[in-house]
């Protein structure tokens, strides 16, 4: 378990730094999704459920959601080229 | 509007006055005091050209840096004195850090007499199982009525912010953002329509357990109503505003709050009143572990669990429609 722990600690500095660190705003946004997925599995882990649910709803679901339709709405979502042609 | 009196005469009166100043529909100010409606901005050509010369030679003048001994000299000091800054606070977070008890040590100050006494008699007192919210709904109901207070000013400041004006509805502007808007969405998707399908009651039947077993298991209000509220997006991100208006509107949402937030007043003052100071509560605690136990924590899971809810669904509307 004390590996396991480490394991995620570990993924948990790389995700944080990749967020600030990678260039498109979608993969942020992602990366901070799978951040706070495994965020919630560090609170199972450190024995409060109740966190856990909490942190997999708000975290991972609704505030990246968020980020999502704000992105959409300042345009940095852009369609993609054969989308393009179709149209 | 009275139907007895007539719409002109009605229009005399003293209440329509003040009506129509309380809609914000007339000005009663407007032309009787110093207030007057502005005149449109317009200069001749001359000042315009004179307006710009001046402007250019000062911002010349501004970032003219290779000949302004003083501002390279600013400039090196500025960049010393950033980098010293950094590392100062630097230091000085790494300094308080080492300075904090070790994770999980029993000797902790946080591991003091009210936890203790949480732990103790927690069961006893609230009559909740998980003596989580126990605690949060119970010892400190003050503090999770201020927490849900704050959802719901968040979401009635951001209806302020993005309201539309009735009059422009309709017009050439709010209609190319709706078109905008549909561009990017999923026109019937069948895959996310057929997984909506099956995912959305079961993630709306979890939210329910989870705040109806929040006194005897992980849970509670705030959880419980986040699940929801993702379920009800992911059902409006397939389906589309029509289906979803139909059950839950702008309407509905300010009077499940409404309702909501008032019940939770009501429960908790009365439990102030009788409980607090060592009289007796009136409510039966009941057999831990059966749904219908631990008094008003149910009704206050439940009151906590529709508010955030209508909150997380009403943000999502209001982000993405830009208005409500």
């Amino acid at each position: 378990m004390q590996v396991f722990m480490l394991i995620l600690l570990g993924f948990l500095v790389v995700c944080a730094v990749s967020v600030s660190l990678s260039k498109n705003l979608l993969n942020s946004i992602l990366i901070y999704m799978s951040y706070s997925l495994v965020m919630s599995i560090i609170w199972i882990l450190l024995e409060s459920p109740d966190l856990a649910i909490t942190e997999a709803a708000v975290g991972a679901g609704i505030t990246s959601v968020l980020f999502f339709v704000t992105l959409k709405k300042i345009h940095a979502i852009m369609k993609s080229e054969e989308e393009q042609k179709d149209e | 509007m009275s139907k007895k009196v007539s719409p002109e005469k009605y229009e005399k009166t003293l209440s329509y006055r003040i009506s129509q100043w309380f809609y914000g529909t007339k000005d009663p100010f407007l032309g009787t005091v110093e207030m007057q409606p502005q005149k449109p901005f317009a200069e001749d050509k001359e000042t315009v050209k004179k307006r710009r010369q001046e402007k250019q030679g000062l911002f010349k003048n501004i970032y003219d840096t290779s000949h302004n001994a003083e501002l390279q000299f600013f400039g090196k000091v500025y960049k010393v004195f950033s980098v010293l800054f950094c590392v100062f606070l630097v230091a000085m977070l790494l300094v308080a850090v080492s300075d904090l008890p070790t994770f999980g040590h029993p000797e902790n100050p946080v591991n003091n007499e009210v936890a203790a006494r949480y732990i103790e008699n927690g069961l006893q007192e609230t009559g909740a199982v998980n003596i989580v919210t126990g605690m949060i709904l119970d010892y400190r109901a003050f503090d999770t009525l201020g927490e849900s207070h704050v959802l719901f000013i968040a979401t009635c400041t951001v209806l302020i912010l993005l309201r539309l004006d009735n009059s422009k509805k309709g017009s050439h502007g709010m209609g190319y953002d709706m078109e905008e808007d549909r561009l990017h969405e999923p026109k019937n998707d069948v895959i996310l329509q057929t997984v909506a399908r099956i995912l959305v009651p079961p993630i709306v039947i979890f939210g329910i357990y989870v705040i109806l077993g929040g006194h005897l298991g992980p849970g509670g209000g705030f959880s419980g109503g986040a699940v929801i509220g993702a379920g009800l997006i992911l059902y409006l991100n397939a389906f589309g505003f029509k289906k979803t208006e139909r059950f839950f509107n702008e309407k509905t949402y300010k009077r499940l709050s409404f309702c909501a937030l008032g019940c939770y007043c009501l429960a908790k003052s009365y439990s102030f009143y009788t409980g607090a100071n060592h009289i007796e509560s009136v409510i039966p605690l009941g057999t831990p572990g059966a749904i219908l136990s631990s008094g008003l924590i149910l009704v206050l899971n439940i009151c906590v669990g529709l508010v955030v809810a209508g909150t997380m669904y009403t943000f999502y509307v209001m982000f993405r429609k830009g208005a409500y």
